[in-house]
C-alpha cells in the first residue's frame, strides 16, 4: 500500500534522513522504532507531505506522492495523528471532529457518533475547548479527528506517549479493532513493549538510517539491535 | 497624519448639516448633556464604520496572517461604487439598498482577483514582503480609482427615509446615524455567527492557528484563504458603502481609514473581532468626546489611548490569534 524508497529529507541544511526505505502492506500494522531524534517523526512528515524529501520516492496505492500537498494525500486516504497532537485549541471537541469530517467513498463511514462510541469520554466533553483537554483526551481526540476523514491508511506518531497504562491498553484495543475494519497502520512508539504487542512488522531507525527490519518475532529475538538502537 | 485625521472627523460630519451639528453650533458647544449625547451618537456612528472596516482587516490578519495595507483602498472603492450606484438610481431607497448590496460585492470581486492572481502565490513570504506587496496593490487600486472616477469630490445623500432626525428620549438623532448604529451590531453578530456556526467559519478559525494541520485533514487551505480574504474585502467595501452618504467621497479617503484601522486591530488584539469593536469604540468615541473637551486636540485622543494601551498590553486588549 505504501512504499517509501530511499528518501533523503532535510530541514534547511541539516540532513536528517539518509535513504530511508520502508513498506507497509494493506491490513498490516507496522511500527517504526528508534531513539529520540532518530528521525521517526521526520519520516512520517515526509510521507504526509509536510516536509518534502529531496531525493527518493514515496508511492501510495501505486501513485508517486512526493511533492503533493498534504490535503491531496489526506483525500487519497491517509490519516495523520501528529506527535504534538495539534488539537485546534480555540475549537471545541465537537468542532475539532466536525471540520475533519470527510464523506467516505462507499457511503458508510466515520461520523461523530461513531467516534464517541470508540472514545466515550469525548462525548462527555464535547463542548469543551481543545485547549483545555488533558493529554489523554487530546490523544483520543487526535485519533478520532483522523478517523473522521475515513482514512484507509493511518499514521500514528507516538499515540501512547505520556499515557497511563490503562489508557495505553484502551488505545491499543482500539487500534486492533480498527485493523479489523480493514485499516492499515504505520506507527512510531517510544513504548517498545506496546508497539511490539500491536505490530506485524517492525523497522528500527537510528540517525536517519534504517538499521533493522523484520517481523516482531525477529526483533524480539535480536538482542543486539534492541540493545544498540532501542536501549531495551 | 494629524491633518488627515481631522479631515476625517470634520468631513465626516460636515457634508450634510442635517446629519450633524452645524459649524456655528459646534463653536458654541458647552459641556451640556445635549451636546454630550449628540457627540456620543456621532462617535458611535463613526465607531460602527471603523468596526466594519477593521473587522475585515482583522479577519484577514487573523486567518491569512497578511497585513493588508490595500484595505483602505478597497474601502474607498466601496464608497465610490456605492456613489455611482446611488447617483445613477437617484436619491431613493431602492438605489440605496442596491448600492449597499452591490458595492461590497464589487469590492469582494476585486479581492478575489487580487488573491487568486497574486497574493495566493506569496503566503510563504515574510511579513515585510507582504506589507510592501499589499502597499503596491493599494497604490495600483488608487490609480484605478483615479482613472475611473477622477479626482473630484463626490457626494450622495442618504435616501429620503433616512434623512432628517428622529427624536428619541428628547434628543434629536439623525436617522442615518441611527441606521449606522444598528448596522454595526448586525455585522458583528453576523460575523460571530459565521465564525462559530458555519463549517467554513470553524475551518478558518482552525487555519488561523495551524494551517498545516488543517491541510492534513484534507482541506485545501488555499481556498479557505481565498474565502477569508474575500470576506475581509467585502467588509471593507461595506464600510465604504455605508460611509458614502456621510462624507465627501474623494481620493485619499483611504489614508485615515487605513491608519486608524491598523491601530484599532493592534490595540484590539490581532484577529479578534470583539477587539476590533473595542478598538473602534476607543477611536470613534474618543475622537468625538475629545471634540467636546479639548476641540483643538481632539484628533490626539485616540492616538494617546493607543499609546497607553500598547504600553500596558503590548499584544492588545483581547486575545490575539498571532
Ligand atoms: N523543524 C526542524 N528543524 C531542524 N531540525 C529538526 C526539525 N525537526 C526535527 N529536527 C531534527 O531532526 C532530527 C530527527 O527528528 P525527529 O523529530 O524526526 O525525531 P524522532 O525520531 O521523531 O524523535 P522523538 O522520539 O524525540 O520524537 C532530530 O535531530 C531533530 O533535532
Ligand atoms: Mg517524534
Amino acid at each position: 500500500m505504501l512504499e517509501v524508497d530511499g528518501i533523503h529529507t532535510y530541514y534547511g541544511l541539516s540532513h536528517i534522513l539518509f535513504g530511508v526505505s520502508l513498506r507497509v502492506e494493506k491490513g498490516q500494522i507496522v511500527c517504526l522504532l528508534g531513539r529520540n531524534g532518530a528521525g521517526k517523526t521526520t519520516t512520517m512528515k515526509s510521507i504526509i507531505g509536510l516536509v518534502r524529501p529531496k531525493q527518493g520516492t514515496i508511492r501510495f496505492k501505486g501513485d508517486e506522492v512526493v511533492g503533493k500537498a498534504p490535503y491531496t494525500l489526506a483525500r487519497k486516504g491517509i490519516g495523520y495523528v501528529p506527535d504534538e497532537r495539534k488539537i485546534f485549541a480555540d475549537l471545541t471537541v465537537g468542532e475539532n471532529l466536525e471540520i475533519a469530517e470527510r464523506k467516505a467513498r462507499n457511503g458508510v463511514g466515520w461520523d461523530r457518533a461513531r467516534v464517541y462510541e470508540v472514545f466515550p469520554v469525548l462525548k462527555t466533553i464535547e463542548s469543551r475547548r481543545g485547549g483545555y483537554l488533558s493529554g489523554g483526551e487530546q490523544r483520543m481526540l487526535a485519533i478520532g479527528r483522523a478517523l473522521m476523514g475515513n482514512p484507509e491508511f493511518l499514521i500514528l506518531d507516538e499515540p501512547m506517549e505520556g499515557l497511563a497504562p490503562l489508557m495505553v491498553r484502551l488505545i491499543e484495543e482500539q487500534i486492533l479493532r480498527l485493523r479489523e475494519t480493514g485499516l492499515t497502520v504505520l506507527m512510531t512508539e517510544q513504548n517498545v513493549a506496546s508497539a511490539l504487542r500491536l505490530s506485524d512488522h517492525s523497522y528500527v531507525i537510528d540517525d536517519g538510517h534504517i538499521r533493522f527490519q523484520g517481523t516482531v518475532e525477529e526483533l524480539k529475538a535480536n538482542d543486539e539491535v534492541r540493545r544498540k538502537y532501542l536501549l531495551v | 497624519m494629524g491633518r488627515n485625521g481631522e479631515c476625517g472627523v470634520f468631513l465626516a460630519f460636515s457634508a450634510h448639516p442635517s446629519l450633524l451639528i452645524r459649524e456655528s453650533q459646534r463653536m458654541e458647544l458647552t459641556l451640556n448633556l445635549d451636546a454630550l449625547s449628540s457627540q456620543l451618537v456621532i462617535g458611535l456612528s463613526r465607531t460602527m464604520i471603523l468596526f466594519i472596516v477593521s473587522a475585515g482587516l482583522s479577519f484577514v490578519l487573523g486567518v491569512l496572517r497578511v497585513p493588508n495595507v490595500a484595505h483602505g483602498s478597497l474601502y474607498m472603492i466601496g464608497a465610490f461604487t456605492a456613489y455611482t450606484i446611488m447617483a445613477a438610481l437617484g436619491n431613493n431607497l431602492a438605489g440605496f439598498w442596491l448600492a449597499l448590496l452591490l458595492a461590497p460585492l464589487v469590492v469582494a470581486l476585486v479581492g478575489l482577483i487580487v488573491e487568486r492572481g497574486l497574493l495566493s502565490h506569496l503566503y510563504q513570504r515574510e511579513h515585510l514582503m507582504l506589507i510592501l506587496f499589499t502597499f503596491a496593490i493599494g497604490l495600483i487600486l488608487n490609480d484605478l480609482v483615479k482613472f475611473a472616477w477622477g479626482a473630484e469630490y463626490r457626494s450622495v445623500m442618504p435616501p429620503e427615509i433616512l434623512e432628517g432626525s428622529l427624536t428619541l428620549f428628547g434628543l434629536a438623532i439623525p436617522r442615518y446615524n441611527l441606521f449606522l448604529l444598528v448596522s454595526g451590531p448586525i455585522v458583528a453578530v453576523g460575523l460571530w455567527l459565521f465564525a462559530t456556526k458555519t463549517k467554513i467559519g470553524k475551518i478558518s478559525r482552525a487555519a488561523a492557528v495551524d494551517r498545516d494541520m488543517v491541510g492534513v485533514l484534507g482541506i485545501n487551505v488555499s481556498w479557505v484563504f481565498a474565502a477569508s480574504f474575500v470576506i475581509g474585502c467585502y467588509l471593507a467595501g461595506l464600510g465604504g458603502a455605508l460611509v458614502a452618504p456621510t462624507l465627501s467621497i474623494t481620493l485619499g479617503m483611504d489614508h485615515t481609514v487605513i491608519i486608524e484601522t491598523f491601530l484599532i486591530v493592534t490595540i484590539g488584539g490581532l484577529g479578534n473581532i470583539w477587539g476590533a469593536m473595542i478598538g473602534s469604540l476607543i477611536f470613534g468615541v474618543g475622537q468625538s468626546m475629545g471634540l467636546l473637551i479639548l476641540p483643538q486636540y481632539a484628533v490626539v485622543f485616540p492616538y494617546a489611548a493607543v499609546v497607553i494601551v500598547l504600553l500596558l498590553r503590548p499584544t492588545g486588549l483581547l486575545k490575539s490569534v498571532w
